[in-house]
This record gives C-alpha cells, sequence and structure tokens, in this order.
C-alpha cells in the first residue's frame, strides 16, 4: 500500500475545522495558563499557608506527572464528581492548569528578582503592597519572563494534541475520523502535522514580535 | 481514598512503571545520540549537513510528539516500516526528544566563551583538536542540568505511548479508571511512582553536576 | 509662639540589628521650610535614619512625628498598613539608583502613584506630569523609559515622581552619588531650586560643596550617634569635635586626590591626542 494523498482534499474542510479547534483550545488554554500562572505565582508567595501549602502541593503534583494522565484524571475525576462539562471545557482545564503551573514557576522567580528597589520606590509614593505588586513588580516579572513564557504557549500547542484523547475534536481527533473513513493514517498524520507545523510558526513570529515591542521598557 | 484498592492493584502499578523506565532509559540514550548528531550537524561546515540538521530539528519540535508517534506507528507500514508498539514508541519519542536535546547540547557548546577556542588557536591547535580538547569538555559540564530538564521531560512525555496502547504507566492508570471508576485513586498510584522515578533521576543528574562542576 | 510641635521630630531613634546597634537614641528635629543635610562615614547611620523617618526601616525603639502625627505608631498590621501609606504619601523620597520604574514610561512614572491613590482622572494626571517636568527640565523626555535616558535625567524624574505626590518633606539618600561626575550638577540644580522654594529637605550626601551652599544646617554622625550639628560655616570651618574635624579632613584629602587622578587622566588623555 504506496502513499496517496490524493484522499486528502475530500476531508480538507472536516481538517481544517480541527485546525479552527486547536487554535480555539490553545488560546483558551493559553489565557487561562497565563493568568492562573500569576495566581498561582502570587499565592505561592504571598497566600497564608492555608492557601499556600494547596498550591504547592498542585503544583508539586502537576509538575512530577506526564499531562496525559493529568488529562484523564480532570475528565474521569469531573464525572466522578458528578460534574458533567464538554469535552471542550475539560480539555481547556486540563491544558491550563497544567501549563499555569509551569508559567507560575517562572513567574515566581521573576518576581522574586525585581529588584527591591521597586517595591521600596512604590511604598515610599504611599502604595500598599498589593498596590505595589499590581502596579509595579507584577507587571515587570510578567516582562521578563514573557520569552519563556512563549516557549511554554507553544509547547502547549503541541501539546493540545493530546486532548483528542478525552474526545475533543481538533486537529488530531479529526485526522483520526478522516483516517477511520479513508484507512490512510500516513497521508492525514502527515497533513496534521503540516498544518501543526504552520501554526506553530505562526505563533513564534507573534511571540518574536510581542518581545521586540516589550524590549524597550527595561 | 480507597486504600483497599489500592493494595490491590498496586502490583500491577509497579509492574506498568518498570515498562516506564525502560521506556525512559531507552529513549533518552536513542535522544542523546540522535541530538549529538544533529548537534553536530547543525554546526558543521558542510552546508548540507547544516540544513540536514536544521530541517531534524525544526519539524521535530515543531510538531507534536504525539502526530510523530501516530505517523510512525499508523503510518509506518504504508512506507515499508512495519514496528510493534513499544519499538514505534522508543523510536518516535527518542527521535523527538533528540531534537530537543540538539538544541541543548548547540547551546552549551556556543555558551562556551569564544576567547577559549582563540587560546587553543594560538598554541597551534587545529580546529578539532581546539573543540575536543578545550570547548566540548567545558561544553559538557554545562550541559548537564539543561539535559537534565529534557530527561525529565522525557520521563513524563513516555506517556504518550498509551495512547498507542503500550502497557506502561499511565496506560495503566486508564485502564484501571475505567474499570473501577476510581479516578483519584488511580490518579495518586500513578502519579507517586512518576514522581519517584522523577526525583531518583533529578537527584543522580545532580549528583553528576556536582561531581564534574569545576571549583 | 504658642505650644508648637517640631516639624519633623525624632525622638530617641534607636536601630539594632541583633547585637550591632546602628542608631543610638538621636533626637533631632527640622522646622518647617528647613534644609538639613546629613554627613559621615559610610556606616555612620545616616541612611538607616533616613529611611527611619518613612519606616522603610523600622526603628528598634523611639519615635517619629511628622508635622504633629506619630509616623511610626504601634498599631495592628492592618490599621498600620493603611496609616504608613498615608503617612509615607506626604514623604517624598530619592534614592541613590533612581529605582524608576522600568516597565513605565516617565510620564506614567510620574503619574502612576497620584492616580492609584489620589484618584486623578487621566487629563489631571497628565497636567501634574507635565508641570512637574517641566520643573526639573525633563518634559521633552515624558514619552521616553527609563532605560533611554542618562543617570542625571532619571534622577531628574525620580523628584518629580516624588514632587508630584506633593509631599510635605524631601528625603535624598544620596541622590548624587551613583552619577557620573558630569552629570552630578544638573541634578544639584533641581535640588537648589527646591531649597529656593522653601520646600523641607533632609539630604544624605558625600558632597560637602553642595551641603555647604544648599544647607541651612548640617549634622555630622558618626558610629550611630549625632556627633555635631550647625550651621554648614561652623560645622565646615569651625568644628568642635575632634571626630568631625578627622572626618572632613580624610574627605578632604581624598577629594584632593580624586581631582589630581581626573586632571591627571585628562592630561593624559590629552597628551594621547596629540601624539596622534
Amino acid at each position: 500500500m504506496g502513499l496517496d494523498f490524493t484522499v486528502v482534499p475530500a476531508y480538507l474542510d472536516t481538517i481544517l475545522i480541527g485546525v479552527l479547534w486547536t487554535i480555539a483550545i490553545t488560546v483558551c488554554a493559553a489565557l487561562l495558563s497565563f493568568f492562573g500562572g500569576i495566581l498561582f505565582a502570587v499565592i505561592a508567595l504571598y497566600a497564608p499557608w492555608f492557601l499556600r501549602l494547596p498550591v504547592r502541593l498542585f503544583a508539586w503534583l502537576f509538575m512530577g506527572t506526564p499531562l496525559l494522565l493529568q488529562l484523564f484524571l480532570i475528565y474521569f475525576g469531573l464525572v466522578e464528581l458528578g460534574i458533567d462539562l464538554p469535552a471542550f471545557v475539560a480539555g481547556v482545564i486540563g491544558l491550563g492548569l497544567h501549563f499555569a503551573v509551569y508559567n507560575s514557576e517562572l513567574i515566581q522567580t521573576a518576581i522574586l528578582a525585581v529588584d527591591n528597589g521597586q517595591m521600596e520606590a512604590a511604598r515610599t509614593l504611599g502604595c500598599s503592597r498589593a498596590q505595589a505588586l499590581r502596579k509595579v513588580v507584577i507587571p515587570q516579572a510578567v516582562r521578563d519572563v514573557i520569552p519563556p513564557i512563549g516557549n511554554n504557549m507553544i509547547a502547549l500547542l503541541k501539546d493540545s494534541a493530546l486532548v483528542s484523547v478525552i474526545g475533543v475534536s481538533e486537529l488530531t481527533l479529526s485526522s483520526q475520523l478522516a483516517i477511520g473513513r479513508t484507512y490512510r493514517p500516513f497521508e492525514f498524520y502527515a497533513v496534521a502535522a503540516v498544518f501543526y507545523y504552520v501554526v506553530n510558526l505562526g505563533m513564534e513570529a507573534v511571540m518574536r514580535r510581542i518581545e521586540r515591542k516589550t524590549s524597550l521598557s527595561r | 481514598m480507597d486504600i483497599e484498592l489500592i493494595l490491590k492493584v498496586y502490583p500491577y502499578f509497579l509492574e506498568a512503571a518498570v515498562v516506564t523506565i525502560e521506556l525512559s532509559v531507552l529513549t533518552v540514550l536513542l535522544g542523546l545520540i540522535c541530538g549529538a548528531l544533529a548537534a553536530a550537524a547543525r554546526m558543521s561546515r558542510f552546508r548540507l549537513l547544516r540544513i540536514i540538521g536544521a530541517v531534524y530539528v525544526s519539524v521535530f519540535r515543531g510538531t507534536p510528539a504525539l502526530i510523530q508517534l501516530f505517523l510512525l506507528y499508523f503510518g509506518g507500514p504504508q512506507i515499508g516500516i512495519q514496528l510493534d508498539a513499544f519499538e514505534a514508541g522508543v523510536i518516535g519519542l527518542g527521535l523527538n526528544i533528540g531534537a530537543y536535546m540538539a538544541e541543548t547540547m548547540r547551546g552549551a557548546i556556543v555558551s562556551v566563551d569564544g576567547g577559549q577556542t582563540e587560546a587553543a588557536r594560538t598554541l597551534g591547535l587545529s580546529r578539532t583538536q581546539a573543540f575536543r580538547k578545550v570547548t566540548l569538555p567545558q561544553a559538557m559540564r554545562l550541559m548537564i542540568r539543561p539535559l537534565g530538564v529534557n530527561i525529565n521531560a522525557q520521563i513524563k512525555g513516555t506517556a504518550l505511548v498509551a495512547a498507542i496502547s503500550v502497557v506502561e504507566l499511565t496506560y495503566t492508570a486508564q485502564r484501571y479508571i475505567g474499570s473501577t471508576y476510581k479516578p483519584f485513586e488511580m490518579f495518586f498510584l500513578a502519579g507517586v511512582l512518576y514522581i519517584l522515578i522523577i526525583t531518583v533521576t533529578g537527584k543522580g543528574i545532580s549528583y553528576l553536576d556536582r561531581k564534574v562542576r569545576l571549583p | 509662639m504658642t505650644e508648637a510641635h517640631k516639624f519633623v521630630d525624632i525622638r530617641h531613634a534607636q536601630k539594632a540589628y541583633g547585637d550591632l546597634e546602628v542608631l543610638k537614641d538621636i533626637s533631632l528635629t527640622v522646622d518647617r521650610g528647613e534644609i538639613v543635610a546629613i554627613i559621615g562615614p559610610s556606616g555612620s547611620g545616616k541612611s538607616t535614619l533616613l529611611r527611619a523617618i518613612n519606616d522603610l526601616d523600622s526603628l528598634t525603639g523611639g519615635e517619629v512625628w511628622l508635622d504633629g502625627v506619630q509616623i511610626n505608631k504601634d498599631l495592628p498590621y492592618r490599621q498600620y498598613e493603611k496609616h504608613i501609606n498615608a503617612m509615607r504619601q506626604q514623604v517624598g523620597m530619592v534614592f541613590q539608583h533612581f529605582n524608576l520604574f522600568p516597565h513605565l514610561s516617565v510620564r506614567d512614572n510620574v503619574t502612576m502613584a497620584p492616580k492609584l491613590l489620589k484618584g486623578l482622572s487621566d487629563k489631571e494626571a497628565d497636567k501634574l506630569a507635565e508641570e512637574q517636568l517641566n520643573h526639573v527640565g525633563m518634559l521633552e523626555r515624558i514619552d521616553y523609559y527609563p532605560s533611554q535616558l542618562s543617570g542625571g535625567q532619571k534622577q531628574r524624574v525620580a523628584i518629580a515622581r516624588a514632587l508630584a505626590m506633593q509631599p510635605k518633606l524631601m528625603l535624598f539618600d544620596e541622590a548624587t552619588s551613583a552619577l557620573d561626575p558630569e552629570l552630578v550638577e544638573e541634578v544639584n540644580l533641581v535640588m537648589k531650586r527646591l531649597a529656593e522654594e522653601h520646600m523641607t529637605m533632609i539630604i544624605v550626601t558625600h558632597e560637602m560643596d553642595f551641603a555647604a551652599s544648599v544647607c541651612d544646617r548640617v549634622i555630622f554622625m558618626d558610629k550611630g550617634v549625632v556627633v555635631e550639628q550647625g550651621p554648614p560655616s561652623v560645622v565646615f570651618q569651625n568644628p568642635t569635635e575632634e571626630r568631625t574635624k578627622e572626618f572632613l579632613r580624610k574627605h578632604l584629602a581624598q577629594h584632593h586626590a580624586q581631582n589630581a587622578a581626573e586632571a591627571a587622566a585628562l592630561t593624559a588623555a590629552q597628551t594621547n591626542e596629540g601624539a596622534k
């Protein structure tokens, strides 16, 4: 059985819809992971112990286990708790939380690296600690971690393929649908790979732009 | 938490953990070889080798590991590559992590101060001698930690082969979640084993790093 | 005069890190509109005293009063935070290393606190920023980022930022020490202008010439105590304490050595230039 890419065009609309879902889940999970990461970082550094400890434990568990296992936990765990969410939402939560933990580590390091004089200067103007964090320290920390967070977001795009196993019909699963009808795995996975690669290049270009824009204010 | 259930099923998880360790060791070894070759190719004097190295790194880092695995395992037979799931897992994931390791190695080599090569060359060493005797020994020390990060990621990355039904930790956890409806217990059991493997590996890498670190 | 309070009143200030006493029972007052320089060798406690005034470094004993209100009141944490934030709005501070916010433009550095803490609208805040920056001669750099400014320009913006909160008192912590020699003067000019406007200022400095020309009073500190204080003419020309004399002598010698070195470097550079 050789290769025959002529079967692909008939399924192009299925694949393109899959691409759109892949982009949608990547964007939603990226936003969740970004703001979740800031929240986790602030809790891990500044919250009282009864908040700090659970977040640290959660981070420890999520950094030490595979994403795929976490997706199974969230998907089946939610069902077990009687929460019935669409697969897409479960996928966003799983991917978002996973990467929030990684982003949080980056942001924590960056917050601690912001010069103490910045906090002092804000405090001498009369800002409270929370205001100084919000207006002065966290914006700088976030700016410093934009490049590594960008890398995490590109990793997120590729890891979004994993949510196909919990039934989110993104690019990987829609390719599998086409394969189910045509029995041509190589062709469709190769096409999927090309689309992932292109979106990946697009994201890299966007990240470079953002980096250039933020490089002035440092 | 259902302790009784955990005590009943844990031997199966231990067996599965052995498979995860095997997969980790084999993929990391293959990854180190591919990574070293690709890094060398990317820094070669020959344009063609540089291009091949760059394409390998870019393609394998630019697409999902899961797709690479599916392409090899399900698509392989179409182009005459017949592998069982475990073999496909080792080769697919090994090639994938190799691309990341290539970048790690190249980064370490590039970050060795250029003055080092110059100093070696002024002593009369050839390009290759300078690389082998001066640059590489320093780069090797620099790359242990970042390679450790790659290895840590790869141990978790072996979970992907669950999607092609290799019976390792994640696959086992998934199967028992399906049959017992106890997702938290099964996650806990598999999670502890993963964290154990990762922690022990991490300690080993830190030890190695300390041992070769220059005073 | 009725039973008036002193404007700044430091009573028995003590500060210790474990066994190390940095401030040993210092009492000082500063009148409204008075300009005071604190001089002394490094490690004398002068910066600690300055930072204690707005409680950046908390005293381990004693009180600091500003305009009849105690700054370092003993309050429960939450109330104290509220109180100290309100007090700090009345006390401007300028740091040795500027501490401008690198992620904000010059304009936003100046307007951030007034907008956040005083509820100024964007328009009001912009007007305020323009006024204050004009005052320090930095109006044309309003849309620059700190990384695009020289040290002297940064410090002038930092002064404008502090002044934008309309403080009653300004603290300067070695404001020109981190600057290249040729940039010191522009900052000194801004401070001189403030002095002419009768802003109350407490200035920790190494620059004796500046202290002599601008300040009403000079305080010499050493090893955590005030050794001597008085008008600059007295402290600089006729110090009574032996420690003051010694400090001034050493300082002068250093100053001369530095000037000589600079002159030598300049000559060498010119000679080189000539040789080319």
